[in-house]
């Protein structure tokens, strides 16, 4: 059992408020269109699916009702933090957007 | 050589206080380098290098464990067979695995105590219904036993079954499919390693692989935990972990590890003689030939690899069986526990070779896997050995994420996703 904080709502709750979102940060393509199948492939299936520190969203279904961003680790479930989107994706690209 | 396991050798051992009995599997240090090198020495790891070694000739064979033999999801699983998929090319992968199951124990001359007691998919609303006819006829088309029963017909057969009309989730009916069941999920480890390692297999454990040495775009050995190990094939059958494998190779995986817990209750007298299944409601449950209620249901949302998920889990799994099953409210559970599972967009498994020359993944078995075993195994032994799938596993090839062609098993696949 988790316990989130929702940077939307500013407060910690149990995990089951909250939806699971997978992998953050995926780019949609700009240009779909221009992709061969095997990137197109990548974009839809291909996961980073890291054991360890993951940057992953989740929505407080039953709160706001808001997508945000955790950084968890998934070999421990420690949790580093919680961000909106886009703060989250500062703190991601100051990492340099790895896992 | 080990000799052969017999009445006669249970007899004459017995008659000399079971003294003298050797281990089933030589333990092996690891050489310099081998033939063929399977990374993951659970059921389907090990299904592949027996069959690596007994069909295809290949002897210089070493199975890689980073932990013990059989102590992933092999012993995790709640120990289901069954082959009633909806489309043909996992139908028939699935009930190629069914097939060699039959003849296993004479096989491995170890038993792995596959019990057929048939398998019941209920459902609860009228499209429940109409999809398990569907599935049911499919099955029938590709030579594979599955019936449709009505309510009154499962009430029949599963007298303990809660088949009220003021059910929350009434049941409607069921498919069945007779030749269906369980094993033993340890014994299958165990008899695969035994009879892989009499052909001079080396199981080799606590030898974990931390690098893969690849040039020129084809593997030429591994880094491990006990030092460097050639071979210029590789075959990883690591399920959770195989996004970890993979990302050494330099390959993305159409992967994501959740945990999926099931749990086991105190034994009790035989009340349940088969196995239940539900979508609806989200559980499964049979009772072991100890008397333990084994029980499952979905996995938990989030990715992880930490062998453990989340109460809430439980308590919703709890629910359903409470919802088929009333009379197991008073049954109390021994143990919980939790495995890694290797999920792919349509809940169908990877058997498949890389971009990597010589290196093979065999993964994506999701919830799944157990039930695939020796077909797993011996179709990803055929893979490796002749560099080319074998017919059955063709259609599951890694390119299928950029073809297209996914074959969405979710429907059938099972309550888990």
């Amino acid at each position: 059992m988790f316990v989130l904080f929702c940077p939307h709502c500013g407060e910690k709750r149990e995990e089951e408020e909250f939806g699971y979102g997978g992998e953050a940060f995926i780019p949609r393509p700009a240009t779909p269109e221009a992709l061969d199948d095997e990137a197109w492939g990548d974009y839809l299936f291909m996961r980073k699916n890291p054991k360890g520190w993951h940057w992953e969203m989740w929505s407080h279904n039953t709160g706001c009702r808001k997508f945000f961003v955790v950084k968890r680790n998934t070999a421990t479930n420690a949790i580093a933090g919680s961000w909106t989107l886009a703060e989250g994706r500062k703190a991601y690209d100051a990492e340099g957007g790895s896992t | 050589m080990r000799k052969d396991y017999s009445s006669w050798s249970l007899f004459t051992k017995g008659l000399r206080h079971n003294e003298g009995w050797n281990p089933a599997w030589r333990s092996a240090e690891p050489k310099p380098s081998y033939d063929v090198v399977i990374v993951g020495a659970g059921g389907h790891g090990l299904a592949t290098a027996y069959y690596l070694a007994k069909d295809h000739g290949v002897r210089n064979i070493a199975v890689l464990e980073k932990g013990y033999l059989g102590g992933g999801n092999t012993a995790r699983n709640t120990t289901i067979v069954r082959s009633n998929y909806l489309w043909d090319e996992a139908a028939l992968l699935y009930e190629h695995a069914l097939k060699l199951w039959e003849g296993l124990t004479e096989d491995l001359n170890f038993n792995v105590m596959f019990s057929q007691r048939g398998v019941f998919n209920l459902g609860h609303t009228l499209q429940d219904m109409r999809d398990i006819e569907r599935r049911v006829n499919a099955n029938n088309l590709d030579g594979i036993d599955a019936m449709v029963l009505d309510a009154a017909e499962v009430k029949r057969r599963i007298p303990i079954l809660n088949t009220s009309k003021s059910a929350r989730y009434p049941v409607l009916g069921a498919s069945f499919q007779p030749r269906g069941g369980v094993a033993r999920h340890d014994a299958v480890a165990w008899g695969f390693a035994r009879a892989a390692s009499k052909y001079g297999v080396d199981i080799i454990e606590n030898c974990e692989v931390t690098g893969m040495d690849i040039a020129n775009g084809r593997i030429a050995g591994l880094e491990t935990t006990r030092g460097t190990i050639r071979s210029e094939r590789v075959g990883c059958v690591a399920s959770g972990h195989s996004s970890v494998l993979a990302k050494m190779a330099g390959i993305r995986m159409p992967i994501e590890s959740h945990p999926l817990q099931a749990f086991v209750s105190e034994s009790m007298k035989p009340v349940l003689d088969t196995v239940v299944m539900s979508n609806a409601v989200h559980g499964y449950a049979s009772q072991s030939d100890k008397g333990e209620l084994v029980i499952g249901a979905g996995i938990d949302h989030y990715t992880s690899y930490t062998q453990r998920g989340s109460p809430h889990i439980i308590e919703h799994t709890a629910a359903a069986i409470l919802e088929l099953f009333p009379m197991f409210s008073r049954a109390r559970m021994n143990r919980q526990w939790g495995g890694i599972v290797d999920t792919t967009p349509d809940a169908c498994p990877i058997i498949s070779k890389t971009k990597v020359k010589g290196l093979y993944f065999n993964c994506g078995w999701g919830t799944g896997g157990f039930k695939a075993t020796p077909g797993s195994g011996n179709v990803f032994a055929h893979t490796i050995a002749r560099d080319d799938p074998h017919p059955l596993n063709r259609a599951f090839d890694l390119a299928r994420f950029s073809t297209g062609h996914l074959i969405d098993e979710h429907g059938a696949a099972g309550v888990a996703h």
